[in-house]
């Protein structure tokens, strides 16, 4: 006992608790799985090794050949894979800036519309629609006008959270967003009712969803997306110091106001990019990082890379409900994600009190 | 050490601290005492450069505004009367965090930090903690938690504001008492502190502050006089010297 008390085994683990190699494994099996799930199922069934020899075929030298009929290999490459790839790209998007959020605010109930996001986009989507600024940009005029909303909309939240006078505190920011997401949401409500005969569209927008989904959709989001997530998974660190209030944060040489701006700027630019191609998806933000936080670790250096993995994993599964329960029909997304985020959102508020 | 010259600190049009000069040695305790809303706090967090303030403020002979956030950080450790303790994380996680101003903005701990860490947490006895979530420990326990934190920003001046608020008269005297052994290392103090009796024995030197002004400062057997605590505090208390101590006693008043 003496000799142990005396040797290396008994040194305090002075660590944090980040990912771990259980976690991270575990994590990165449930997205592999969740996107072979993805690709395999659908009205033509493609058997997941199948899905696998097709995607080697492609890579030279390997000599594998592609198991696949022409049809399944279009189904497979040009209706499936786009989806499945964009669902991931906006499910780990939504996700890891809704850790974020809850990071910079200190706020378990922060998602990423915290500040206006989905208003804004919801606004300029309805405009392009009802006023069909589609015409010959065609497929570009909803996103690029969910886009520009969107961005202006947060803006409009940072220049009245700042003339409000108490920049540094969040408190004031997030009132903003209060304040422009319920008035973009009335104009928006506005317009519409003007213009009844696309309310279809409109609520189809709204609610969310991917069966448009097409390379070009992947190829326009994903650059903000991928900036996005890279600026928020290096802050995941900074994001626990801020754990400590905003005077022990700056007493610790951490700028918070600058740290808050510039995770705020990347989370609104990847949301922003997301919500153009996918319409408004609700919970995500909030169900997987609190997931995260019960299972894993209430560490930023866990929950917001996790975020990352899970959230795509879970929009992914998600859409495949959208497509397959009410098949050929589509169900929109946002109804299958709100229906599994209400009653896991009630577990959160009761464990929140816990959090803080 | 510490150099302040004519510092003011002003919230609107409130002037919470006026013209504050002060200054400490390496290794001093120089405790601010006096009543609530004297502008000790605001002082300290002047220091700390948590507010602005005008006049000048000298660090280890550097000008505190010309330094950088991390530099200051590296200079001045800073424990708030109530910190932010997340009680989810652990003893070790949050010490770790301590090490901030030493870690690259995108950095992560090296074997370097962990081992400040460590040594943080042997100084203030809390190896067998390292694993224990923050929520779980008693007040004293806690704040000696802080305390490695700010230990572990390994900076020669360490700001404690009411450092025993929340402690019992023996933990109020094992926190204070380790505050004390800090200084062997050449850690200069400066405290906010409510208890006068514990103020005089603990710092080398007492600052009495009213309504934002120095109005006496000294040992504590020249601060700490019944006509200084009457005036200031608006107390009636008896002053016992015994064996080089001073003892502030509250007496009721009767009719």
């Amino acid at each position: 006992m003496a000799v142990e008390s005396l040797g290396e085994g008994v040194a305090p683990r002075v660590e944090a608790r980040g990912v771990g190699p259980r976690w991270g494994l575990a994590v990165g099996a449930l997205l592999v799985g969740a996107l072979l799930v993805g690709l395999g199922v659908g009205p033509v069934g493609i058997g997941f090794g199948d899905i696998v020899r097709s995607a080697l075929s492609a890579v030279p030298l390997l000599h594998v050949h592609s198991p696949l009929s022409a049809v399944q290999h279009a189904v497979l490459w040009q209706l499936r894979a786009p989806r499945v790839v964009l669902a991931a790209l906006v499910g780990g998007m939504l996700a890891v800036a809704g850790s974020a959020y809850q990071g910079v605010f200190r706020n378990p109930l922060a998602d990423p519309y915290l500040l206006g996001v989905a208003g804004g986009a919801g606004l300029g989507a309805t405009i392009a629609i009802v006023y069909g600024l589609v015409g010959s940009g065609a497929r570009w005029g909803v996103p690029a006008a969910a886009f520009a909303g969107a961005i202006a909309a947060v803006v409009a939240t940072y220049v009245l959270g700042r003339s409000a006078g108490q920049a540094r505190t969040s408190g004031a920011l997030v009132l903003a967003g209060v304040t422009i997401a319920t008035f973009t949401a009335a104009v928006q409500t506005f317009i519409q009712q003007l213009h009844t005969d696309q309310l279809q569209n409109v609520y189809a927008w709204l609610l969310g969803g991917f069966s448009t989904a097409s390379w070009r959709d992947v190829a326009v989001a994903s650059p903000y997306i991928a900036l996005s997530a890279v600026v928020l998974v290096l802050h995941r660190r900074v994001l626990d110091v801020l754990s400590l209030g905003d005077d022990e944060a700056a007493s610790l040489g951490v700028d918070v106001a600058r740290v808050r701006l510039v995770v705020v700027v990347a989370a609104t630019l990847g949301t922003a990019a997301a919500v153009s191609v996918s319409g408004l998806i609700a919970f995500v933000g909030i169900i997987v990082p609190h997931t995260i936080r019960l299972l894993v670790s209430t560490s930023y250096r866990a929950v917001v890379p996790l975020s990352l993995a899970v959230g795509a994993a879970f929009l992914v599964l998600t859409d495949v409900l959208a497509r397959t329960v009410l098949s050929p029909s589509e169900l929109p997304i946002g109804v299958v994600t709100a229906f599994f985020g209400a009653p896991f959102f009630a577990v959160v508020l009761r464990s929140a009190r816990t959090m803080r | 050490m510490i150099e302040l010259d004519g510092v003011s600190v002003r919230f609107g049009e409130v002037e919470a601290v006026h013209d504050l000069s002060l200054t400490a040695e390496a290794g001093e305790w120089v405790a601010l005492i006096g009543p609530n809303g004297a502008g000790k706090t605001s002082a300290l967090r002047a220091l700390a450069g948590l507010v602005p303030f005008s006049g000048e403020i000298r660090l280890d002979g550097s000008d505190a505004r010309a330094l950088g956030r991390r530099a200051l950080a590296r200079l001045v450790a800073f424990v708030p009367q109530k910190p932010e303790t997340p009680p989810e994380l652990t003893v070790a996680e949050y010490v770790l965090l301590g090490r901030t101003p030493h870690i690259s903005y995108f950095g992560s701990e090296g074997r370097g930090d962990r081992e400040s860490a460590r040594h943080a947490l042997r100084r203030l006895e809390l190896e067998d903690f390292a694993e224990r979530r923050l929520g779980s420990l008693s007040g004293g326990e806690l704040q000696r938690a802080v305390l490695a934190r700010a230990l572990a920003q390994e900076a020669p001046v360490l700001l404690l504001d009411e450092p025993t608020t929340a402690l019992d008269l023996g933990r109020q005297q094992l926190v204070l008492e380790l505050v004390d052994s800090l200084r062997g290392d050449g850690l200069t103090v400066v405290s906010t502190m409510h208890d006068l009796t514990l103020a005089g024995q603990y710092a080398d030197r007492l600052l009495l502050l009213d309504r934002g002004r120095v109005v006496a400062e000294g040992a504590a057997a020249e601060v700490l006089s019944e006509a200084n605590v009457g005036s200031h505090y608006g107390a009636r208390v008896q002053v016992v010297e015994q064996d080089g101590a001073v003892f502030v006693l509250p007496v009721r008043s009767r009719g």
